[in-house]
């Protein structure tokens, strides 16, 4: 019952948000903060409780659409958990950024972000397959909002080039979860769109395959993985900084959430055969976008593009498929939406300060912005993955399981590493060190990090900090959700190699 | 043979529209008051609906011949009825200062109705060509109402014209398909296609598939699949708005549900080359109205592409159901009937709740800023709009959705990447308008939305929006019933 409840307190926060604009303009920054914040505390209830049988710690499941056995299915095990935890927590610092940002329509722009995140939660929890398709298309309508009315110059490019990406790899999606469906009457004489029905359903042949890449590219698309990947930087260029936060923090991470919870399990043998491709896309995302990313000037498609860099490592951990590997894509997840998110914000509000996102007009801005400088310069160690911090421990545990895999392409994939600093302190060199100068802008607003700024930043670097310290506390939660899988994901293969 | 007292119990509701519209006759006659006129029609068509839904539970029943009202025809019967109550409604508030007279449109639209009644109860070609000639030629003089005011804005005459020409083309050929039927078979029923082939020795499928696809192609004509729709957008365009709303919702429902059972009663498909011509016509449909719509700047024209679209939709689930056992593709063809008529009429009515027979807002860019002005009306044609691209949370997707389920039982690959593919192209027209809608406002105010001028337009467009959404969330109920009377098709 909880579930419905961290999802249904998003929804109506949403439209009493949107709703108390008329009474004073302040009300729904702070209703959606309030909001999520419950939210949050409601979640944390979610961490004490006694796991079941399955592991699954909540649970709720209603019929909802005869007709075709679909229920209202919703649970959550440590896997969702955890994701659960990284959106409320994403959520706030997004209201944080968006809090002197958004003046205009307030109230409309947080009932989508709220709306957005109960999508996400939804996708996060969501065990019946046409109900997760439900909120998968859900999160997007209210994303597009955000991006196409508070987005910069280019938005209606960017927001329907989102939206159509994302929504035809989706009916791909569709047509796959309905064949499974299928499959499903056609063995058991009934047609199901739960779960665990649907582990049990046999296919075999090249048909598993073709179903399977129904759902590898819907989730690549959002991943995003090459060669899906080019909605990504018009995205995130255009949309305003809380709506960046929440595409690279947590949306994407809905499509890692897929792979490892659907794409994977349900297709065992095709996954299987199909991991070199996938390892293969990985390799080729982490070193082409780092590359692309380096040729960037524009410093938040910069980002975009290390995002898309980052996001290979899961997509490898994913493929590599044991334990190692897939914590290692898991902590990658959590760490890279903090401190993408974290990048996005700064890219954002040095925007904000400057209007202007091309790096080739900054400069010397240490000196001008101290606090900023700092904190830019440790998202961007942690980002490239310095020993110590979150990133660090992602993507060498994904590496470390890649390897056990698959070596040539772990080998490959590793020089991202290398890349990841090039491209990161390149960035530090161009905008904060050397002389200041100004000549493209009106630099009258470039202030320091104010002190609720600061507040947001030390919140996600003592997040951080604690993942690369002590990664256990997270990794705990995880570890019994992926032995079920890797276990029940290998019976399955090995009676097929029996047979 | 006789027809007793209990055989026209069955037939209230087209005795009441009958009624109706003889009574609003006789009214107009006696004094012409153009609130009252509508005020019987309102309640005519109100009553017709709730009479086919009384009997909805337990009739069955063919009444001569030519009509059959079973459970099918009298949900029909409650969609056609209500939906034409819907557009009277609209009607009264757009027409209001129309320079002519006003009354007999209602007695147009009432005579219409009477023939899409008819047609959804038949399983006749008889009481098809009555049905639909009755619908048609009330629908010429609906399309050219306006045409005595002094400054026409568009051209009813011209649409009018082009749409009575050829419709007249269209019938035509459904009529030589059907004679051809019947110099073989002797009879009109829709099931006696089937035994053409074993009549005569000697006369191989040829003659049946010729017969077929003749009336196939009038059908589609009417229905604007391509490549049979060129006279699709220009009809659109250039009638008054609730007659395009007229049009696109009973007009194309009608004519698909005679489809539907002439396809199921005739085992048309049985032959593959009927198969072929089908899916072909639906590829084309979809392809060309999802493309062409892509380059228009009249919103009347962009949905009357995108109803040439969604025509090439259902015709998926119509092919699947030649593959699928059970009854699920006339339920998707049903329940994907029920949510385009119901998002048609929603996006249509918010265009006429903002013009006026006097004025038209039908270019895109009147709704520029739309968000900002009216955020009521734009928050309809958004949930419209996202309906029509298939987006969840609206019945739009909940058809589509089954339209899927139909076509991957079916295993028609190649028409659902088709889907996939105009869907994917659907989507930027639709989120077009969306935008459109999002920016700023201009300076310039484009129409009045007052709220109080037309309060009861606003009621119908809060109805169909709680249908749209509620049946977007909960389907169940729509579902169950649907599968239901599936049954007896």
């Amino acid at each position: 019952m909880i579930l419905v409840w961290l999802i249904g307190v998003l929804f109506l926060g949403g439209i009493i948000a949107w709703l108390s604009e008329r009474l004073n303009p302040n009300y729904p920054r702070l209703i959606a903060l309030i909001t999520v914040l419950l939210d949050l505390v409601l979640m944390l209830t979610l961490l004490g409780a006694e796991p079941a049988i399955g592991g699954w710690v909540a649970a709720i499941d209603a019929p909802w659409i005869p007709r075709f056995s679909i229920s209202f299915y919703l649970a959550a095990d440590g896997l969702s958990v955890l994701l659960l935890l990284l959106t409320a927590f994403l959520g706030v610092i997004a209201i944080g950024s968006a809090w002197d940002e958004i003046k205009v329509r307030a109230g409309f722009f947080y009932f989508n972000l709220l709306w957005t995140l109960a999508g996400v939660l939804g996708v996060f929890t969501a065990l019946d397959l046409f109900l997760f398709f439900f909120f998968w298309e859900v999160m997007l309508i209210p994303m597009y909002f955000i991006i196409a009315i508070w987005g910069h110059e280019n938005k209606n490019y960017a927001a329907m080039k989102f939206f159509i990406f994302t929504q035809v790899t989706g009916m791909l999606m569709l047509v796959s979860i309905l064949m499974l469906a299928y499959f499903h009457y056609l063995q058991n004489g009934f047609v199901s769109f739960n779960y665990h029905d649907l582990l049990t359903v046999e296919t075999r042949g090249p048909l598993e395959m073709w179903i399977m890449l129904g759902f590898f590219i819907a989730f690549t698309t959002k991943l995003p993985s090459v060669p899906f990947h080019s909605w990504l930087p018009d995205a995130h260029s255009q949309a305003p900084t809380a709506g960046s936060v929440i595409l690279a923090g947590i949306l994407l991470k809905t499509g890692a959430y897929g792979l490892i919870r659907f794409a994977v399990p349900l297709f065992p043998e095709a996954s299987k055969s199909f991991a070199p491709f996938a390892m293969t896309l990985a390799a080729i995302s982490i070193l082409y976008c780092a590359k692309v990313a380096f040729a960037q000037t524009d410093i938040k498609r910069l980002i975009a593009y290390t995002s898309v860099s980052h996001m290979g490592f899961v997509t490898l951990g994913v493929y590599a498929w044991n334990e190692q590997a897939l914590q290692g894509a898991i902590m990658t997840m959590l760490a890279h939406g903090i401190s993408a998110a974290a990048l996005f914000m700064l890219a954002g509000g040095l925007q904000h300060r400057i209007h202007t996102r091309n790096m080739l007009d900054m400069g010397g801005f240490w000196a001008k912005v101290p606090r900023m400088a700092v904190v830019v310069l440790f998202f961007s160690i942690a980002a490239l993955g310095m020993p110590g911090l979150g990133n660090f421990i992602g993507e060498f545990l994904a590496l470390l399981g890649a390897f056990r895999a698959n070596i040539p392409l772990t080998v490959i994939s590793a020089f991202g590493l290398i890349f990841a600093s090039v491209y990161s302190l390149w960035v530090i060199q161009k905008v904060f060190h050397g002389e200041y100068t100004n000549s493209e802008f009106d630099d009258s607003h470039l202030t320091d990090l104010t002190h609720r700024e600061m507040v947001y930043y030390a919140t996600m670097i003592i997040g951080l900090i604690w993942m690369g310290m002590y990664p256990q506390s997270f990794l705990a939660l995880s570890q019994p959700v992926l032995l079920d899988l890797i276990s029940s994901t290998e019976e399955i293969v090995n009676i097929v190699v029996q047979n | 043979m006789d027809i007793t007292l209990a055989d026209l119990i069955p037939l209230l509701p087209l005795l009441v529209t009958t009624g109706t519209a003889v009574v609003a006759m006789i009214t107009i006659g006696i004094k012409r008051d153009y609130g009252l006129t509508a005020v019987i029609t309102i309640i005519g068509l109100l009553f017709a609906a709730l009479s086919a839904a009384y009997l909805m539970p337990n009739t069955n029943s063919q009444v001569t011949p030519l009509m059959v009202v079973d459970q099918y025809s009298l949900f029909f019967t409650v969609v056609t009825c209500a939906t034409a109550m819907f557009i009277a409604i609209f009607s009264y508030s757009y027409l209001a200062n129309l320079d002519d007279h006003k009354e007999e449109y209602y007695l147009l639209l009432v005579i219409a109705t009477i023939g899409a009644i008819v047609m959804v109860s038949s399983n006749h070609f008889v009481s098809t060509i009555l049905g639909l000639e009755t619908l048609s030629m009330s629908l010429y003089g609906m399309v050219a109402y306006p045409v005595h005011v002094k400054k026409p804005l568009k051209f009813p005459l011209e649409a009018s014209v082009k749409y009575l020409v050829l419709s007249a083309a269209a019938s035509g050929i459904l009529l030589f398909g059907i004679a051809l039927i019947y110099a073989q078979t002797g009879t009109l029923e829709f099931a006696s296609v089937v035994n053409v082939p074993n009549i005569t020795e000697g006369l191989d499928d040829g003659f049946t598939i010729t017969a077929l696809v003749l009336v196939f192609v009038g059908i589609a004509f009417k229905l604007s699949l391509a490549p049979f729709h060129m006279w699709t957008p220009d009809v659109y365009e250039g009638a008054p708005l609730p007659a395009t709303t007229y049009l696109a919702t009973i007009g194309k429902a009608a004519m698909f549900v005679v489809l539907l059972r002439l396809i199921e009663a005739s085992e048309a498909l049985t032959f593959n080359s009927f198969i072929l011509v089908i899916s072909l016509v639906a590829t084309a449909s979809i392809l060309a109205g999802n493309l062409l719509a892509l380059f228009q700047r009249s919103l009347k024209r962009v949905l009357a592409y995108s109803s040439i679209a969604h025509m090439g939709y259902l015709l998926i689930a119509v092919v699947a159901s030649y593959f699928v056992q059970g009854s699920i593709s006339v339920e998707a063809v049903t329940i994907y009937l029920v949510a385009y008529m119901i998002m048609s009429a929603g996006a249509f009515g918010v265009a006429t709740v903002a013009s006026s027979s006097e004025q038209e807002f039908d270019r895109i860019e009147d709704y520029k800023g739309l968000f900002w002005r009216s955020p009521w009306l734009a928050a309809v044609f958004t949930a419209m709009l996202l309906s029509l691209a298939g987006i969840p949370l609206t019945v739009g997707f909940i058809g589509k959705f089954y339209i899927f389920f139909a076509g991957v039982e079916a295993a028609l690959w190649i028409l659902l990447a088709v889907l996939i593919v105009g869907s994917g192209i659907g989507l930027y027209y639709y989120l077009r308008i969306v935008y459109c809608m999002l920016l700023a406002v201009d300076v310039e105010q484009k129409f009045d939305i007052a709220l109080g001028r037309n309060i009861s337009s606003h009621a119908v467009l809060v109805f169909l929006l709680v249908l749209l959404i509620g049946f977007g969330v909960y389907p169940a109920p729509l579902m169950a019933m649907i599968e239901t009377i599936s049954t007896y098709i």
